[in-house]
């Protein structure tokens, strides 16, 4: 019942975003500026440059992702909706499941449009051979980023200055996740020689993202309580 | 039907509700008036569990609203000020939407019943941001009511809406009242609640000031009541 109630509360969030596009919008937009912005402040011809692109690919993921996490709630603010949800019979963690479920969704749109535009800007090729390893590391970054922000949306949501609460309790909780994504990352990317140390930090990600997951789901509840 | 024993609600430093004692049966309607802060809607809220209690018990046919919520939810039904609904989507995806997670049974025939019902056949796949405040009460009348609940609150629900809205609201009222349902209704509008409640409470600094009955309709004898309690200082009980 939880998962069916958590499905339906993604599929209402992805429909609203496919009547409106407001969110995957600017998402796509601000990601797109990133990219574009960075492809003309460095030389893309330059060897030393494409070492930045594994830390380039997690800087749209964040800021793209960080427009979408401030959407998810606050839209609900408006009319209210949030309370309908919650005098609901539903389980409350459905909620944070459901929501977690269309940002992670978004934001993946987002990567797949945002990323294969940044390589091609910069002229980036990569051994193919890693690209499951690649899209592995993209996946467990996103999930862990959304779990994280999608709980702290929540939280900030019923703050009267959301979009600026957002960031400032939301990097310092995830700056271990994007550490450890961008480092995998790296290995992939540029020196898959070293591919025991890409798992260490794959582990690192994993573990991380079970622990801020479970977080979520459990304190959701407290977070949405008057 | 609920039972409300010594509830305290604080939001911050502010203490809303100091030590509601409330006894209402089933199928009882009940009006509560009370001036702006006494109270009132935060009473609503802990019963449509929206809040929680900070001291004290509420229960609902029996059952501990801090413990059995999940279950309660299917049985209440909560109209507030704000309409609850999603503004790009039009009454019918939003009864759509609202009925499936109150896990309702036939959905597609309790939709267009209700939209029916009050009246918004004509937009029934029109977005709901384009409707004046009466079509937008009307929805969120529905969406309150899409799973039939046995208890309904309601938040100034008068409030803002045209004759033929009251009318609908009112004809929606008198047949949960058949149906033996239980209904609670803040209002300040005394011609309303003299109509409607058969039983009124009056919430004074977060206490049950005044609980009796009035002739039904009299709306003269009521308000003189009120006013005797909230201007004439009678105290709490």
């Amino acid at each position: 019942m939880l998962i069916k109630d958590a499905l339906k509360i993604a599929k209402k969030d992805l429909y609203t975003e496919w009547k409106t596009k407001a969110t995957i919008g600017a998402m796509l937009i601000f990601s797109m500026l990133v990219v574009l912005v960075f492809s003309f402040a460095f030389d893309p011809m330059r060897a030393n440059v494409q070492a930045l692109i594994p830390g380039l690919i997690w800087v749209l993921v964040v800021f793209g992702g960080m427009l979408g996490l401030n959407r998810a709630f606050v839209a609900e603010s408006k009319n209210d909706t949030i309370f309908a949800l919650n005098i609901a019979p539903i389980d409350a963690s459905s909620v944070y499941l459901g929501k977690c479920l269309a940002n992670f969704i978004l934001l993946l749109i987002v990567e797949l449009i945002a990323i294969p535009f940044l390589f091609l800007l910069f002229d980036y090729k990569f051994d193919l051979s890693y690209l499951g390893h690649f899209i592995l590391v993209l996946l467990i970054g996103t999930f862990g980023f959304i779990s994280a922000g999608t709980l702290l949306a929540a939280l900030s949501a019923q703050t009267k200055s959301a979009e600026m609460i957002l960031p400032l309790l939301l990097f310092p909780i995830v700056s271990p996740l994007l550490i450890g994504v961008t480092q995998a990352t790296k290995v992939f990317l540029n020196s898959p020689e070293n591919l025991s140390s890409a798992i260490s930090w794959i582990q690192l990600v994993g573990a991380y993202d079970v622990i801020i997951f479970a977080a979520g789901f459990l304190l959701y509840e407290y977070i949405q309580e008057v | 039907m609920i039972e409300v024993n010594g509830l305290v609600k604080r939001i911050g430093d502010k203490t809303i509700l100091r030590g509601i004692q409330l006894k209402i049966n089933k199928g009882e309607t009940v009006g509560i008036l009370g001036s702006n802060g006494a109270g009132k809607s935060t009473l609503l809220k802990v019963l449509a569990m929206i809040m929680k209690p900070t001291f004290g018990t509420v229960t609902i046919a029996g059952q501990d609203i801090r413990k059995n919520a999940t279950a309660l939810k299917q049985m209440v039904g909560f109209l507030p000020h704000a309409s609850m609904v999603y503004d790009h989507f039009s009454p019918y995806e939003n009864l759509k939407f609202f009925g499936s997670i109150y896990h309702i049974p036939d959905l597609e025939l309790r939709v267009s019943e209700l939209i029916d019902q009050v009246g918004l056949k004509l937009f029934t796949h029109e977005p709901v941001r384009s409707f004046s405040r009466g079509m937008m009460q009307r929805i969120a009348i529905a969406r309150a009511m899409i799973h039939r609940p046995q208890l309904l609150l309601l938040d100034e629900p008068h409030t803002g809406l045209d004759q033929s809205a009251v009318e609908i609201l009112n004809q929606v009222i008198e047949e949960m009242k058949k149906d033996q349902a239980t209904i609670l209704m803040v209002t300040h509008d005394f011609m309303q609640a003299a109509k409607i409640c058969d039983r009124f409470i009056i919430i004074k600094g977060g206490r049950v000031a005044d609980d009796f009955s009035v002739a039904e309709g009299d709306a003269a004898i009521l308000y003189e009541r009120y006013k005797q309690v909230v201007e004439g200082g009678k105290a709490g009980c």
